[in-house]
């Protein structure tokens, strides 16, 4: 490859494999990039495995312990009825003494229900440490999920958050549902009968044991195939639930739009990529395990031959020949349970892999070493020569100087694109800033602790999102402690309560998927409610009033004076009734602050944007 | 109304055997497969009897006779079934792959296209991580047992079958015997089936609130993050998932139980046949050689027997699995399109008499004898205060929902008569949510349109003002963000007026579209609308006089109806409740006074 290929701002867009439909994006966040994550992070499985097993060590030798248990029990009672058969049969046939016969049924009664008792226990153990691991699993990744930044997030999309947690984690179940008790059984069994079977005759036992050179060979093959082509099948199943995730969440669009056929089209693209990710899969299996019983087939027809013309000459004996063969059959039995875990081991491993890699993830936004403790919080908020960019070269806020003195209200506005949410994302530290800092109440936000920053910075986000559960729950969110008189108070201050008592259950009414159950000004009033009642010292408003009607923002804005004095307050708004309330106006052009001052010094000034922009809306209300 | 809700996401209807067999349609396509399954898994069975027989009788035979000659040709032998037996599990798994991978994606594909068609109140009630857990997870287990599960279920019983009827054959007292322990399995399995089929149900549902709590946890991420909640949601999602655990091991539990009697029964047979056999023997009415052998072939049984617990559990998860994906294909869509197709449409919209409650609260109307006519090409204005059923109301139109008493038309024709495609190609809504999907911004604003030119395009652009898109990194082609969230809001709500203005449709619908964006923008957007409403029915949902002043008259949408239609400046000033919902923003002027005052 020259270096000098042409120059691009469209870093090969058309060579990769996307779909025109997808777009480009500047993280390709897709398979190219998880598969140099997962390559750059591989290994990340094993260590991930061990470190979940590792509490678990006492438990394992344990299981490992009642496993051996077992198996002597369960093996025990072929020779018990061979003992029955020889030595309590003669006895009835001389004197008709039952007594010995009766013995060794005992025997057996024993050994069958201990091997009951010890196989319960396993189960019954091994599935508590199962679904133990599994928690852990789950609990971590959701976790680190929550802790990734919104930059993380905006380009890994919800649908593979879901994905990890749903089939990746499924696939690590599968292998610790299945076989695992055959693992163990087996490992025991194969070590077993390789003693025994060099024992009875070296000879003859080496060659059977030759094998293993081919056994490790097709094992090697299957696991640099399988862990590549399972890796794919779980890339593809992300894809899939994407795709599907999606297309609920926005079914709306779809049908309005009649979008149903082209999803359709895609889905089965999708869904076909998957299945044939998963068809390769299955067909490396297809190989691998007949492999296995053909190299053990083979073998076993190795030594007859062999034995044969050994016990031909005279070189064994027949019944060590009978007893080799009898357990070579015995060594490549439990070959085939060890390769079926292996290959769900390998399913797993891939699963593991991409969640060890989401482990690994840092946080774009990471919590200080040394944090400082906030004791008061006054709530003045200060940009220093801050500069920001999503995308490298794209700067949205060139350079940004900004003292919120505590207590004041400010009014942020200024055309659609400017960058309002932008700085309001800077100063609740969503993302942090390319250069200079963001500093609360002097100190750098980068030096607090999320939960120290988050009591004190509330920000309503221009697009409210509700939880499923009750209305109740969700004014709560931000404050889960309060008492229900609390939230009935939050939501009659912002003139929500009666709606609300107008509901079916009331506060109890279930707001149904993604608050689907509401009105869009509705959900905006819950969403404010929640901020209220989290009742933080520097309160960001992005928006929170562009669906209410005149007289709910009316009323809205009411409540805001009462429960703004002594606080912080930034309101970003476009309808500028929501000025009315605030100490200073700041007008934002390109992510710079183009205008600062009370709103009667800007409009008396007759002209400059604000002054302007009022013109306009004034107008606009004629 | 039962259909359009489907079954509540909260019960649980029976699942059964029943379940599985309504899939069987699935399987028909890939028969050969099945039988090949079939028979290649009974032809390994008689391999893996056959070939230990050829061991013995090599040294049964030419060993002991000391007859090389025929070591060879028996060996040869015993080499060639080996190859066979590992040949014919290549093909059983070969083709297994194939036709149960070809299953599940025939049967997601179903599933997919069903809840596409699936209306709007069904998916307000549904949580999608519970769609989602039964498009993967409930699949595949579905899957699992087509595969595996069914062959060796069948497999499995027919040797027991079989075997049980040799030994009774061979020597039928100590035969009834071991008929007898059928009966205590059978009686478990029964019991077993019915416990596990609730368990494994719970178990499965509890998934799918765990795949909803993440993917809320996924989709909120930013209001978590804004409220500093991320402990309270991961504390919540691991009471889900604790749950989860403790259901499971219920499970586990009930699991293992019924798999160790499944394994204890069978070695209790053995006990009860060595006594009595052994006594027949010592008394002389079996032989020994006979006993052996008896109790050879009840032990080969053990391993059957045990295992068909693991399948049993697997059949019983797939009838659940089965049951819960049933409960969406049995969900008929209850709207569905008539076949009139209006020829030349001009864009006429009736309400008449329109009575709307939403299906899950029947009794609650939110619209009441909404009478309202909208002539070709007229722009109406529609006002009313927050949560007055302003969207239901645009919603009807394109069917999104559907009325519950009266009828909406559309050139004289009710919309349920119309053709659903035909009746959506008419009718274009910019929603007040975007709704943006991470494609690239020429698909998401082509969603109804997606033969629109490249000029098309750039029109809508202009009249929606959002030439940002062509500054976007790749242009149209950039991808936009899950959501639109690598967007502003402004932007975001933009495009989805590119989208319904692209889709040039008779009838537009803006619900609040406007709302996100700034003075001169939306007098801009404005402007340029005019030219687009001029000749398209129009029905704007609007909070703001500005808004109001795109429409050529005004309906004001009261308790649930349309109390006054008429011109702005004349509802102004005499309809007080108006007044009060738009003249508000005067108040403003109180600012203005106090500024020059
Ligand atoms: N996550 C993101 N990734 C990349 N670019 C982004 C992202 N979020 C916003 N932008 C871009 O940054 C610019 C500023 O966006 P911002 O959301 O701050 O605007 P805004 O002033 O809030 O506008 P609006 O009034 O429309 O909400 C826009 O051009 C937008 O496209
Ligand atoms: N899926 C639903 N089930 C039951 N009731 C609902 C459902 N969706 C909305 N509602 C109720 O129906 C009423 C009308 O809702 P709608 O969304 O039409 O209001 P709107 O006039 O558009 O309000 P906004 O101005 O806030 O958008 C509301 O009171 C709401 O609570
Ligand atoms: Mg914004
Ligand atoms: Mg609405």
């Amino acid at each position: 490859m020259s270096t000098d290929t042409p120059p691009q701002d469209q870093p090969g867009a058309d060579e990769r494999r996307q779909p025109s439909w997808r777009g480009v994006a500047q993280v390709d966040d897709d398979e190219a990039a998880e598969r140099e994550r997962s390559v750059r992070f591989s290994g990340g499985s094993a260590a991930l495995l061990r470190e979940l097993l590792a509490p678990y060590r006492r438990a394992i030798w344990l299981l490992i312990g009642v496993v051996v248990v077992e198996n002597a029990a369960r093996l025990s009672i072929p020779y018990l009825v061979k003992e029955g058969i020889d030595t309590g049969i003669p006895p009835i046939r001389t004197d008709d003494n039952l007594t010995p016969l009766t013995i060794v049924v005992c025997l057996v009664l024993v050994a069958a229900v201990t091997q009951a008792v010890a196989r319960n226990f396993f189960l019954v153990r091994s599935g508590l440490l199962g679904q133990n691991v599994l928690y852990e699993v789950r609990r971590r990744v959701f976790r680190h999920f929550q802790v990734l930044s919104p930059a993380f997030h905006d380009d890994y999309t919800s649908g593979r958050v879901i994905s990890r947690q749903t089939s990746d984690v499924d696939a690590i179940y599968e292998m610790l549902e299945t076989g695992f008790d055959g693992l163990i059984t087996a490992a025991l069994t194969l070590v077993g009968t390789a003693g025994i079977l060099l024992f009875l005759d070296l000879k003859l036992g080496l060659v059977a044991l030759a094998c293993g050179p081919f056994l490790f060979l097709l094992t090697n093959w299957f696991r640099r195939a399988s862990s590549a082509s399972y890796r794919i099948t779980r890339e593809k199943v992300a894809l899939v639930i994407v795709h599907f995730v999606e297309s609920m969440g926005g079914v709306q669009a779809v049908q309005a739009f009649r979008r149903e056929p082209r999803n359709q089209e895609i889905f089965d693209d999708v869904n076909d990529q998957y299945r044939r990710a998963n068809l390769h899969a299955f067909r490396l299996v297809a190989f691998f395990m007949p492999g296995i019983k053909l190299i053990g087939n083979v073998t076993i027809a190795v030594v007859l031959l062999y034995g044969g013309y050994l016990a031909y000459n005279g070189d064994v004996t027949v019944g060590v020949l009978a007893a080799s063969l009898l357990y070579l059959r015995q060594f490549f039995e439990p070959m085939m349970e060890i390769s079926q875990f292996y290959n769900t081991f390998q399913s797993a491993s891939a699963a593991l892999d991409k969640l060890a890699g989401v482990l690994r993830e840092e946080p774009g936004v990471p919590e200080p070493e040394e944090p400082h403790r906030l004791q008061e919080t006054h709530g003045e908020v200060s940009f220093d020569a801050v500069r920001f960019s999503y995308t490298e070269g794209r700067d949205v806020i060139p350079g940004l100087d900004l003292t919120v003195p505590a207590g004041q209200t400010i009014a942020l506005v200024g055309t659609t694109g400017a960058g309002k949410t932008t700085l309001a994302k800077l100063a609740t530290r969503f993302y942090d800033p390319v250069e200079g800092t963001v500093r609360l109440d002097g100190v750098d936000l980068r030096r607090l602790t999320a939960d120290d920053l988050r009591e004190r910075v509330v920000m309503v986000t221009q697009e409210n999102y509700l939880f499923s559960g009750t209305i109740a729950d969700n004014i709560r969110f931000g404050r889960p402690e309060a008492s229900m008189a609390e939230v009935e108070r939050a939501a009659t201050a912002l003139g929500a309560h009666d709606f609300i008592m107008a509901l079916p259950d009331g506060y109890q009414t279930d707001v149904a998927n993604r608050g689907g159950r509401l009105s869009a000004g509705q959900r905006q009033l819950v969403a404010f409610a929640r901020a209220f009642l989290a009742d933080p010292a520097v309160l960001i408003l992005d928006e929170a009033t562009s669906s209410l009607d005149v007289p709910s923002e009316r009323l809205v804005q009411q409540a805001l004076q009462t429960v703004l004095s002594g606080r912080t307050a930034v309101i970003i708004a476009h309808r500028l009734s929501t000025v009315e309330i605030a100490d200073r106006v700041l007008v934002m052009e390109h992510g710079r602050i183009v205008e600062d001052g009370s709103p009667a010094e800007l409009i008396g000034s007759g002209e400059g944007r604000f002054a302007d922009l009022h013109d306009a809306w004034l107008e606009s209300l004629a | 109304m039962a259909t359009d809700l489907g079954p509540d996401p909260d019960s649980n209807p029976p699942a059964g055997v029943h379940s599985l067999w309504r899939l069987r349609g699935y399987l028909k396509p890939h028969r050969l497969a099945l039988t090949i399954m079939l028979l290649t898994s009974l032809a390994g069975v008689g391999l893996t009897i056959a070939i230990p027989l050829v061991t013995k009788a090599i040294i049964d035979g030419p060993i002991t006779n000391r007859d090389l000659s025929a070591v060879l040709p028996l060996g040869l032998l015993a080499l060639g079934l080996g190859v066979l037996e590992a040949a014919l599990i290549f093909w059983r798994r070969w083709v297994q792959s194939n036709a149960v991978l070809g299953v599940e994606t025939a049967m997601r594909h179903d599933l997919y296209e069903r809840l596409q068609e699936l209306p709007m109140g069904f998916h307000s009630r549904w949580q999608s991580g519970q769609l989602l857990s039964r498009a993967t997870t409930d699949l595949s287990g579905i899957r699992r047992f087509f595969g595996f599960g069914m062959l060796f279920l069948l497999i499995n019983i027919v040797q027991v079958i079989v075997v049980t009827i040799v030994l009774l054959n061979m020597y039928w007292p100590l035969g009834l015997v071991v008929g007898a322990a059928a009966v205590p399995i059978v009686a478990l399995s029964m019991r077993f089936e019915k416990r596990y089929v609730v368990i494994s149900r719970q178990v499965q549902d509890e998934q799918g609130d765990l795949a909803t709590h993440a993917e809320e946890g996924a989709v909120g991420i930013r209001v978590i993050k804004s409220f500093g909640r991320g402990e309270h949601v991961s504390l919540q999602y691991e009471e889900a998932a604790d749950k989860l655990r403790d259901t499971s091991m219920v499970k586990v539990r009930l699991a293992a139980k019924f798999w160790t009697f499944l394994e204890i029964i069978p070695n209790l047979a053995v006990a009860v046949v060595l006594l009595l056999g052994s006594i027949g023997v010592g008394r002389g009415s079996l032989t020994p050689g006979e006993l052996v052998a008896f109790i050879t072939l009840l032990l080969s049984l053990v391993w059957p027997v045990s295992s068909l617990g693991v399948i049993l559990a697997m059949a019983q998860e797939a009838m659940t699995s089965a049951a819960r994906i049933l409960e969406i294909f049995d969900t008929e869509p209850s709207i569905v399109g008539g076949s009139e197709v209006i020829a030349e449409p001009r864009g006429h919209l009736r309400f008449e008499h329109v009575d709307f409650a939403f299906p899950d609260a029947p009794d609650e109307l939110v619209l009441r004898d909404v009478n309202l006519d909208l002539a070709p090409g007229e722009t109406i204005a529609l006002v009313g205060a927050t949560g007055s059923g302003k969207t239901v109301l645009t919603s009807l139109v394109p069917r999104l929902y559907d009325v519950t008493a009266g009828r909406v038309t559309l050139d004289g024709t009710d919309v349920r008569e119309l053709d659903l495609k035909h009746l959506r190609s008419l009718v274009a809504t910019a929603f007040e949510e975007p709704t943006l999907f991470s494609m690239s911004a020429r698909e998401n604003v082509t969603l109804g349109r997606s033969e629109a030119s490249d000029a098309d395009i750039d029109e809508a652009l202009d009249i929606a003002q959002a030439g940002f898109v062509r500054d976007l990194p790749w242009g149209l082609d950039t991808r936009i963000g899950e959501q639109g969230m690598a967007l502003s809001g402004g932007q975001r709500q933009r495009l989805a007026l590119v989208r319904a203005v692209l889709a040039r449709p008779k009838v537009l619908v803006l619900d609040d579209t406007l709302s996100a964006l700034d003075v001169h923008t939306e007098k801009l957007v404005e402007d340029a609308l005019q030219s687009v409403l001029g000749s398209t029915t129009g029905l704007v949902v609007a909070h703001r006089a500005s808004t109001v002043l795109l429409a050529d008259r005004v309906a004001l949408l009261q308790d649930g109806t349309i109390t006054h239609v008429g011109d702005h400046r004349v509802l102004l000033a005499e309809v007080p409740a108006y007044r009060e919902l738009l003249a508000a923003d005067a108040e403003l002027s109180e600012l203005d006074e106090a500024v020059t005052a």
